[in-house]
């Protein structure tokens, strides 16, 4: 007989929805309105065309208080142009996401970069005379690591494609 | 030769004439021409109106009385962003409205062109659902989705936006009856077993207590809900919005709950051990400070929501259905409670704190509002608009039937009244309506007073007059060491003359003496629209009360000697 927790709790934590919608104009805003009015942040968002064209796929990770969590799911699955929504948050989906890393360094810098690089199977894909662009994939944590090892070599630019995911044998991503 | 075929803003009327539509409620403007052309052939009624939120709430006026959704049909640009409010309030309170709004050609969407705005956009937040109509040949499965979504599950507003070239250009589409809504689910019996579990715990309860919402008054639950409460023997309680749908008058009934409900329905309310809501989402004008909220008492929550369970207070069964099924379900799996103790302390608390005010010190606009419940007999369909009026209204005016109180609840919407009483008199030209609006809310959309006019409806216009905005000044008086700030109405209109200004009749109560000969005069005028105007004592507040984010338990009675703390509610 507890009452339910303010949607703005004090201990924010990371969560991890899939979504299946039509794929129409003004789908991302109203989602996004439902992450925005209850103060949650967008982490990451990954839209892409489903395996029927006529539906999109979106793969949303935010952070907000984890008791508010259940209410933003059926607040998302309310909304007319969502067919479904799941919460994954901690499941057993399996998870991968894509960085891209620029550093900048000279020539003679590169062999600690490249052995970082060769452990977390980094591969670069632009080599040039004073930078170089790494390519990874894997966990978002992974990925977290990794960034965090390249931050004291002059690391000019990152782009990271946002988590992708999908549920495992019969279950409903 | 070739087939000639409508525009789409013709096609779109003809949808509308399809869905039954009696009315539209509307004001023109350069991008909506194609479809105001269109209704020149049709046997569809404009109700020309003197501005688009008063549209919105005819339209919502009109669903609220009868089920059906209510249509606008406004410009582009400001004619647009003007059913904002409208939206807003249909929204809150889960009201069938279709606001249909022009929009600049195509080609220039997007290029701030003249009275172009983004309308979709706009109102996101404010609507169940909306459109922008880019192909002509959508319009038919638009408006059939747009009729359904806007009536079914939860009703609510869904908005149309038609840019012009649409409403100019061929649509040669045909009607359709086929929804492409993937992933809407209507709910409607609720789970046998949860039902089942509900069941045994109201007959095991020895303090039952029903809380009824305007779920209950959608899905037409309350004569279901009135056999239920009988068999049980327990007590009911409704929310401002759930009026009516149990009958006021009953003995189980014990009125309304909340902020400013009876004492003896809050009293039940604190006191129960079972409460089960129907139809109704613990809002916060209910609930009080909600970690003290009956704590306690086994929480049942039915509702066509999913959404609504958990939201405020976790129940102990949540029932996922619409509310008359359910409730009809669980009628034959109840016993007679064992609910006589708890009857009569009801009873008592009923007879110890009674609704009052006070009999002497001038015109007082509980003894206005106590005497229409006496001349209406619960017939008449009531409106109001949001303040001390509709309050007091709430207290005196018993609803008798479900969709005979139409009031803005959960956007609180100053205006809402007289509208909305135009719209429910247009749906049932039979019937004797009233609107009960405050001196402040009336002026917001007293334009409408032509639109009356022009119609010659009977329609039935009782302003309070205090020459204040009076809930604002009551909580100056009781929070803010009376210190008075924007709430004094100084410059009020003569009420009575402006009417006569429209050719409208025009009736003042100056004594309480008058109250009753004037209230019948209005009554029974039936030639054209009436306003009354009560100029009431100007300093009066509402009683009982719960301060915003107060526990019920803290009910102020009556008038307290001592200053009070600042609430720590919202508003």
């Amino acid at each position: 007989m507890s009452t339910a927790q303010p949607l703005t709790g004090p201990a924010p934590s990371i969560h991890t929805i899939s979504l299946f919608v039509n794929n129409k104009p003004g789908v991302l805003v109203r989602v996004a309105l439902v992450f925005s009015r209850r103060a949650f942040n967008l982490e990451s968002l990954v839209v892409s065309p489903a395996a029927e064209g006529r539906f999109s796929r979106m793969t949303i990770v935010c952070s907000g208080a984890a008791e508010a969590l259940g209410q933003v799911v059926k607040q998302l699955a309310k909304l007319i142009d969502v067919v479904h929504a799941v919460d994954h948050t901690g499941d057993a989906s399996y998870e991968v996401e894509i960085a891209l890393v620029k550093l900048e360094c000279a020539l003679d810098k590169r062999t600690e970069i490249l052995q970082i690089a060769e452990h977390y199977k980094a591969r670069v894909v632009d080599y040039g005379p004073e930078s170089l662009v790494l390519q990874a994939y894997g966990s978002s944590e992974k990925l977290d690591a990794l960034i965090e090892l390249l931050r004291p070599f002059k690391l000019t630019e990152l782009v990271r494609s946002g988590k992708l995911l999908m549920a495992r044998g019969k279950a409903v991503t | 030769m070739q087939q000639k075929h409508p525009t789409g803003g013709e096609k779109l009327i003809q949808c509308l004439e399809r869905e039954g539509v009696e009315y539209v409620f509307g004001l023109s403007g350069g991008a909506v021409m194609p479809m105001f052309d269109a209704l020149v052939d049709s046997k569809i009624q404009l109700i020309l109106v003197r501005h688009e939120q008063g549209a919105t709430h005819m339209a919502d006026g009109y669903a609220r009385a009868t089920g059906r959704p209510g249509v606008v049909l406004v410009t582009s640009g400001p004619g647009a962003t003007n059913t904002v409010t409208g939206l807003f309030t249909a929204l809150m309170d889960s009201t069938p409205i279709v606001v249909i709004t022009g929009q600049t050609i195509s080609s220039m969407l997007g290029k701030d062109a003249f009275q172009e705005a983004d309308v979709t956009g706009i109102t996101y937040p404010v609507v169940k659902h909306s459109y922008l109509v880019k192909d002509g040949n959508d319009i038919p499965r638009i408006v059939r989705e747009a009729f359904h979504l806007a009536r079914s599950g939860r009703p609510g507003p869904v908005l149309i936006d038609v840019p012009k070239d649409v409403g100019q250009g061929p649509c040669t589409a045909p009607f359709t009856d086929e929804l492409d809504l993937p992933g809407y689910e209507v709910p409607g019996r609720g789970d046998p077993a949860l039902v089942a579990e509900a069941a045994r715990l109201l007959t095991e309860a020895k303090r039952p207590l029903f809380y009824v919402g305007h779920g209950a008054v959608i899905s037409n639950a309350g004569k279901a809900i009135t056999t239920l409460a009988e068999k049980l023997r327990a007590p009911v309680v409704n929310t401002l919005l759930g009026k009516g749908a149990v009958d006021e008058t009953h003995p189980l009934h014990l009125g309304m709950l909340g902020m400013h409900g009876t004492a003896y329905a809050n009293k039940a309310v604190v006191g129960c051990d079972l409460i089960m809501a129907i139809g109704a989402r613990w809002d916060d004008r209910i609930t009080g400070k909600v970690d003290e909220f009956c704590t306690g008492a086994v929480k049942i929550h039915v509702d066509i929501d999913r959404a609504e369970f958990g939201k405020i207070i976790q129940p102990d069964v949540s029932i996922l259905g619409d509310a008359r099924m359910v409730i009809e379900d669980l009628i034959p799996q109840i016993e007679m409670g064992d609910t006589d103790a708890w009857l009569k302390q009801c009873d008592r608390w009923r007879k110890q704190f009674p609704l009052k005010y006070p009999k002497q010190g001038g015109l007082r606009a509980q003894h206005v509002l106590d005497r229409l419940d006496a001349v209406t007999q619960g017939e008449a369909i009531l409106t109001t608009d949001v303040g001390q009026h509709q309050m007091w209204a709430a207290q005196f005016c018993r609803t008798r039937h479900g969709r005979h109180w139409l009031s803005s609840g959960g956007a609180g919407t100053m205006g809402f009244g007289f509208p909305a009483a135009i719209g429910a008199q247009f749906a049932h030209p039979d019937k004797k309506v009233w609107a009960i609006c405050g001196d402040g809310g009336f002026q917001m959309t007293q334009a409408e007073l032509a639109t009356a006019a022009v119609h010659k409806l009977p329609v039935k216009c009782l302003i309070i007059n205090n020459n204040f905005l009076g809930m604002i000044r009551q909580w100056q008086e009781l929070f803010y060491e009376n210190r008075l700030s924007g709430s004094d109405l100084e410059g009020n209109p003569d009420f009575v003359k402006l009417a006569q200004a429209y050719g409208i009749k025009g009736l003042r109560i100056r004594r309480s003496a008058d109250v009753d000969r004037i209230l019948k005069e209005a009554h029974d005028y039936d030639d054209g629209p009436c306003v009354v105007v009560a100029e009431v004592v100007k300093e009066d507040n509402v009683f009982p009360m719960i301060p915003a984010g107060a526990a019920v338990s803290e009910m102020i009675i009556e008038a307290p000697k001592t200053r009070l703390e600042k609430p720590t509610g919202s508003t």
